[in-house]
């Protein structure tokens, strides 16, 4: 059964007298262990998706199932919670509070669980070093260079273990040699780690990196062939 | 409390703007601990006095005077046992900085009504001998450093010139009606001086009989109501309270002040925190998105606000008790004893409480209520 079940999902925005209609009736799968590329143009919905499989939008009607769970029927605290075991998101820029550093930034998921301090110190030690930033553990966001920002972010997704890892545009804001870095981590993360990524791009390298690329036009979805592996 | 660093982390994004929110609630309710310690001083001077003693005044106002013939009608009523009647006496010392209370009194009578004034019986005796012997209390003889026997001259205000008196004596109060910070010397001195036959400021009747205050209280008002200059008697602890509140409803007064204050701080206690709240759309979001619950960034945003009304409460409060306790302050000498009481200390507390709601609440339901894919699209 694959890890994320989508179907005849419908999703409509109301925006005073117009209305929006960003999927009609979309299913998609997406396996364990995968490595999915979102690709497609502006307006197209991307963000909506990834929004909907995170359970921080709802879908007008249709299911979402991620991991067994109905996550378009849960109520709001029930979502949070499911977050914080399941989802690790890292958006395109501004996934960090400016006033903590680097280790307080990734240690906030863990807050929500029931570790010890010194359990929680390990972890966050472990997923900053995954991101080779163990030297910049105690620096803040405006001291870091934009690529080390987002590998922070994704270290803060994976720091808790979660299910799967959702990325919207994360080398979007960065130069083609911290783009690359962040790929290759993300690969390892995949390939090494067996972690399950959904990563939402326009850049046709980092689609090269997937197991999966899917093309999202007008809200309907084209596979392509999956490259390499 | 794991999340406290980052509630911390917060509020040091602003430090002055935190710091000057914490200063407005310190100083709100080191206001609000003044204004009404004053009240309460006031209220517990009214409590100490004897029921046993009745203080009968001019009806148009203390500062009008009564004949000096009432003393022997008044002694003349059924249940009135003694007479006494005393001056105000507008004096200043040196650079009349340091303010204190004098009365002029008929002093047989008057040591004879205040058992409370103790003195030793030879300074007694020099007293009542010599026409321009003063007493004075414990406190303003160590606050002047006076002694024994020494002439002090004080500026008449209310009846000019220079007056000089005799300490002949030194008492101590054995009850908090009586404070320890007055020079009190004799009406014939003043009456001799002023060449007139004298007049009495105010009476003071002991009854043998608590229970018949009102009564009795009544029988003497009756008894110059057609005279020249009708009387207004009382209880000495309404005697006392009225005195302290001459100039005017002063606990009334005191506190719409005290609420004006704590109104305006409200309000800029508030706006920090709606700007602080604004700000942070971004990162409520992204909490959110991690999975923290609506109710807990209701509560950490809550957290933060009490944070800064607590510590300003703490120091404003605190600072209140211990700067009044460690000057030993007593505006002086028109408030003995003046002491933030627990009371205060709790109103406090429960005004700062109110104001971490007030200024909280809205931020607080804002962060909660916040959609997360809406405040994302206003980042992006
Ligand atoms: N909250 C919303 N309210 C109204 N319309 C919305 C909302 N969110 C998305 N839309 C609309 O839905 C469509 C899909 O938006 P979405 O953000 O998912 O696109 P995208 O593929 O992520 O685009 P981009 O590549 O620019 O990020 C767009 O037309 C957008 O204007
Ligand atoms: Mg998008």
């Amino acid at each position: 059964m694959a890890l994320v079940q989508i179907r005849d999902v419908y999703k409509t925005f109301q925006r005073d007298t117009q209305r929006i209609d960003v999927f009609t009736g979309l299913s998609l799968d997406v396996a364990q262990g995968s490595f999915t590329a979102l690709m497609g143009p502006s307006g197209s919905g991307k963000s909506t998706l990834l929004n909907l499989i995170a359970g921080l939008d709802r879908p007008t009607s249709g299911t979402v199932r991620v991991a067994g769970a109905d996550v378009h029927a849960m109520s709001a605290a029930q979502l949070a919670a499911w977050r914080a075991r399941h989802i690790g998101f890292v958006f395109q820029q501004l996934n960090l509070l400016p006033v903590l550093t680097a280790y307080q930034n990734v240690e906030l998921p863990l807050l929500l669980t029931r570790l010890s301090k010194q359990e929680r110190a390990e972890r966050v030690r472990v997923a900053l070093g995954v991101v080779a930033l163990d030297d910049r553990i105690h620096h803040y966001p405006r001291q870091l260079s934009g690529g080390q920002e987002q590998r922070v972010a994704i270290a803060r997704a994976i720091v808790a273990d979660p299910t799967l890892i959702l990325l919207d545009e994360p080398t979007g804001q960065l130069d083609a040699k911290s783009s690359q870095e962040v790929l290759t981590l993300l690969q390892r993360l995949n390939s090494e780690f067996g972690k399950t990524v959904v990563i939402v791009t326009h850049d046709a390298h980092a689609a090269d990196k997937a197991k999966t690329v899917l093309h999202l036009e007008k809200g309907a979805l084209i596979e392509r062939a999956a490259v390499g592996a | 409390m794991k999340y406290l660093p980052l509630v911390l982390a917060n509020l040091g994004r602003h430090k002055r703007r935190t710091f000057l929110t914490m200063a407005s609630v310190a100083l709100a309710l080191f206001l609000f601990a003044s204004l009404r310690t004053v009240v309460t001083t006031i209220a517990a001077g009214a409590q100490f006095g004897s029921a046993r003693r009745l203080v009968a005044t001019n009806a148009t106002g203390i500062v009008f005077p009564l004949p000096l013939a009432y003393a022997g009608r008044l002694r003349a009523l059924p249940g009135v046992q003694a007479v006494s009647w005393a001056n105000w006496f507008g004096g200043r010392y040196g650079d009349g900085k340091r303010f204190f209370a004098t009365f002029a009194v008929d002093p047989a009578s008057y040591l004879e009504m205040y058992p409370e004034i103790v003195l030793p019986a030879d300074q007694r005796e020099a007293f009542l001998r010599e026409r321009s012997a003063a007493i004075v209390g414990r406190r303003l003889l160590d606050v002047f450093g006076w002694r024994l026997g020494q002439d002090v001259t004080l500026q008449g205000t209310i009846y000019s010139g220079d007056w000089t008196f005799t300490i002949r004596g030194v008492y101590t109060p054995s009850d908090p009606v009586i404070n320890d910070d007055m020079l009190i010397f004799r009406h014939d001195y003043l009456d001799e001086r002023m060449n007139r036959a004298g007049f009495a400021g105010w009476y003071i009747l002991r009854i043998d009989d608590p229970n018949n205050a009102a009564g009795i209280a009544k029988v003497v008002d009756d008894q110059f109501r057609n005279s020249s200059a009708p009387t207004k008697t009382g209880t000495e602890q309404a005697f006392n309270a009225s005195f302290a509140t001459m100039w005017g409803n002063v606990s009334l007064l005191m506190n719409t002040i005290g609420m004006a204050v704590v109104f305006a701080i409200l309000l800029v206690t508030a706006n920090a925190m709606m700007m602080s709240a604004r700000e942070r759309m971004g990162e409520v979001a992204v909490l959110k998105t991690i999975g923290f619950s609506d109710r807990r960034l209701f509560g950490l945003v809550m957290l933060e606000a009490g944070l800064i009304t607590l510590t300003g409460a703490v120091l404003g409060l605190g600072g209140a008790k211990l700067l009044y306790r460690a000057t030993n302050f007593s505006a002086a000498g028109f408030l003995p004893g003046f002491n933030v009481n627990s009371t205060t200390l709790v109103v406090g507390g429960a005004i700062a409480l109110l104001l971490m709601l007030a200024s909280g609440l809205v931020p607080a339901v804002r962060a909660a209520r916040l959609p997360v894919v809406q405040a994302l699209r206003h980042v992006e």
